[in-house]
């Protein structure tokens, strides 16, 4: 009678057993959690971008038909101009502001921790909040800067901030600068910390001036972390939606719409999902594009090493 | 009542009423509450999901009516409350998706979202109406489609214009204008003795829509025609225009800015001296030790008429509709056949204090309207009511044009000069006939 052969171990047996058999167990919740939450959220909002679903009613593939539409919009034209022109202004400012703050905290400041701390309060206060406390700030009637410059005799009536569109878009940028200038500043303040004081020591010994240290030393060493820091900051500036609808809902005339509230208006209130939802998918080319310019872009390795 | 019962079953439209008269048992407690057409199943619970209340007597009322309706059948009802602006997406999901409240009191064209997913109420509505003085057309508007009731109409949000009596007599009128005209002369002279009159052209979901459906129904302008064809490029939407634009000229300046509770900030703080607005400003005015005085100014009036000759206006108006997934249609049906019984219907009223009008004219004698001069114009809200949408049909198209701000761009954009009249008319007759399609 021949031998039979050793049976093989249990699947299951020789799953736990493997190296990689493992490694997949271990990603496997991790996996399901991105797939429930994040892969099939976005998977379904493309196909309803394709569909003419409406709330309460299963759509029909409509294929492009709401893109061609939506090319043709001027108010969706408009929306895309506002989102583009807040994010590289508000981003622009919240960097510059935020690196400037970060480079004054991490200097020998008396009271430096009460001052490292109070500045992440706008961070801090929820976003609806300090909104509805700008909502005041910029009301037509009622605006305190309005009411000072009134009482100061510069100006004769309210400043209209939030009814021309030009007024508008500056007042609400305004405000997201405000809120996002903590994020900024203390993430580039923790970076500028890791940052050897021995390598400033030996080049201020070498003769560079405070500029030549900075420009040379300090920003290059800073350069992942202002990837990292300003990708963040960009993408959710691109997706800002609290802030807006609370100041102006898109208002006056559609001048402050950004791409995530026309979205949220067509879809829920006025319950066009397919449309609304292919808004929100025009807004991934714009967000992949700003994730890729700072991964590659910000982050080369030549640039960081301070070769020209 | 047993004539009408009669009635009923002869035109074969109670199929439900002839259960009740079959059915083996009445429940004594609803006999005596006046011979009740619809029993509930039993041991019927139900859900009604509604929005938050405005008027916390409003609140109380109706909360009173549902314990009464519980411990006179043992059906308990369970209310839910969502902000006005979650009901719609809520209820179309559990419309969809056939489970969740069982009933839902919602905004505007919300039924006509979904039609095929409500019971069929024509039975409990005729009978209301036939026992109750009729529906007003405009409130049996938002109920009704191809002749059946998909939804029970239950209120208009009135909507009237309230001033400064004083302003008004120092601007040199002793009554207030009922034309659109004399409403014009009438706002540049508030303007010109720096008092001047302020209605949003903003993103006010209730206020704004109201002001500029109003501008364009008085001027005889509509959306579409009862064909449902976009019918909103015409001489009487420019007519309409051209009216906003010079009122807009002589209103306070950033109206464009307004949203929802600007009007009743400037109001209150005596920036503006005339607007339009539900009942509760004069309320929150007269709330306040500090604005008394200003309430005790108040006058109320309804909006002028416009060149088509009589009082228009949109209002906001709630339905009450049941889900054919409810389990206990008849319980449900009970339930909206006790809370209009003219007891509990007339309570509710006047808990609301003028808030809410009557969608039944039975209930026009309501001593809450003449309890205070101020709450008179309110009391017509239901009669000048005209649907949203007008004069298509209602369903997601006029719902869709009225939530995406259609009719309140054109407007705005024209009186700030970003488009010409005709631009922004063509602009606003591109997103109608998307909706329309």
């Amino acid at each position: 009678m021949p031998d039979l052969p050793e049976p093989r171990a249990p699947f299951w047996r020789r799953l736990v057993e493997s190296r990689n058999g493992l490694g997949l167990l271990f990603m496997l919740p991790a996996a399901v959690f991105l797939l429930c939450f994040l892969t099939y959220p976005l998977g379904l909002g493309v196909w309803l971008g394709f569909t003419d679903a409406r709330i309460g009613r299963a759509g029909q593939w409509i294929g492009l038909e709401n893109y061609a539409w939506l090319m043709d919009d001027p108010v969706f034209w408009l929306s895309v101009f506002n989102t583009l022109f807040y994010t590289v202004v508000a981003s622009i400012l919240k960097f510059g502001l935020g690196l400037w703050l970060a480079l004054l905290l991490n200097r020998h400041l008396p009271f430096k921790n009460f001052f490292r701390a109070i500045i992440l309060l706008p961070w801090v206060v929820p976003t609806v909040l300090s909104a509805l406390a700008f909502w005041w700030i910029f009301d037509s009637q009622f605006s305190i800067i309005s009411w000072v410059l009134m009482k100061w005799g510069l100006i004769s009536q309210p400043i209209n901030f939030l009814g021309d569109p030009w007024n508008a878009r500056l007042s609400v940028m305004a405000a997201n600068v405000w809120r996002g200038i903590p994020f900024v500043a203390i993430s580039l303040l923790a970076g500028l910390q890791t940052i050897p004081q021995s390598l400033n020591e030996a080049a201020a010994i070498d003769g560079a001036t405070p500029w030549q240290r900075f420009r040379r030393v300090t920003l290059p060493l800073l350069t992942p972390i202002i990837a990292v820091v300003m990708t963040f900051s960009v993408l959710f500036t691109f997706t800002d939606f609290q802030l807006i609808y609370v100041l102006t809902r898109g208002g006056p005339v559609n001048a402050t719409h950004l791409m995530a509230t026309l979205s949220f208006q067509r879809a829920i209130p006025g319950g066009q999902l397919g449309e609304g939802a292919a808004i929100a998918v025009a807004m991934i080319p714009f967000l992949l594009a700003a994730i890729l310019f700072s991964f590659f872009g910000l982050q080369r390795r030549k640039w960081q090493q301070g070769a020209d | 009542m047993s004539i009408d019962r009669r009635k009923l079953l002869q035109g074969g439209a109670a199929i439900a009423a002839g259960a009740v008269l079959t059915s083996p048992f009445i429940r004594p407690a609803l006999a005596q509450a006046g011979g009740a057409m619809f029993t509930p199943e039993e041991g019927a619970s139900l859900r009604l999901l509604r929005w938050v209340p405005f008027v916390k007597g409003e609140e109380d009322a109706w909360n009173a009516n549902t314990k009464a309706f519980t411990e006179a059948t043992g059906v308990e009802v369970r209310i839910d409350q969502e902000s006005w602006e979650d009901v719609r997406p809520k209820a179309a999901v559990a419309a969809n998706v056939g489970s969740g409240p069982d009933m839902v009191m919602s905004w505007f064209d919300d039924p006509f979202q979904y039609p095929d997913k409500l019971v069929d109420v024509t039975d409990l509505c005729t009978m209301l109406g036939e026992k109750n003085g009729g529906w007003y057309d405009g409130l049996r508007g938002y109920g009704e489609q191809d002749g059946k009731f998909i939804s029970t109409p239950l209120c208009a949000i009135g909507n009237a214009i309230c001033y400064r009596d004083s302003h008004m007599k120092a601007a040199g009128f002793d009554t207030f204008p009922t034309d659109t005209e004399g409403f014009l002369a009438l706002c540049t002279a508030l303007k010109e003795k720096g008092t001047p009159a302020g209605f949003p052209f903003g993103k006010a979901v209730g206020d704004g829509n109201n002001f500029v459906h109003w501008l364009l129904w008085s001027h005889g302008g509509q959306t579409v025609n009862e064909a449902g064809e976009v019918a909103i490029n015409s001489p009487e939407t420019a007519a309409a225009i051209e009216y906003a634009k010079k009122l807009y000229a002589v209103f306070v300046p950033g109206t464009e800015s307004w949203l929802d509770i600007n009007n009743n900030r400037a109001f209150l703080a005596g920036d503006i001296s005339l607007t339009a607005n539900g009942v509760s400003l004069y309320y929150a005015a007269m709330k306040e030790e500090a604005t008394k005085a200003l309430g005790e100014d108040i006058r109320t009036s309804n909006l002028p008429i416009g060149p088509v000759g009589k009082s228009i206006e949109l209002h906001q108006t709630s339905t009450i509709s049941i889900f054919q997934h409810c389990k206990f249609p008849n319980a449900a049906k009970a339930y909206l056949e006790f809370m209009y019984q003219p007891d509990q219907m007339n309570a509710w009223l006047t808990g609301a204090s003028a808030y809410c009008c009557q969608a039944l004219k039975g209930f026009a004698d309501n001593p809450v309207w003449t309890s205070n001069p101020i709450h008179a114009p309110y009391a017509k809200a239901s009669e000048s009511l005209r649907p949203n949408g007008y004069a298509g049909p209602l369903g997601p198209a006029s719902a869709g044009v009225m939530a995406d701000y259609v009719l309140v761009d054109m407007f705005a954009e024209a009186v700030t000069g970003q488009r010409s009249t005709e631009e922004a008319i063509a602009n606003a007759e591109r997103r109608i006939s998307r909706y329309y399609r």
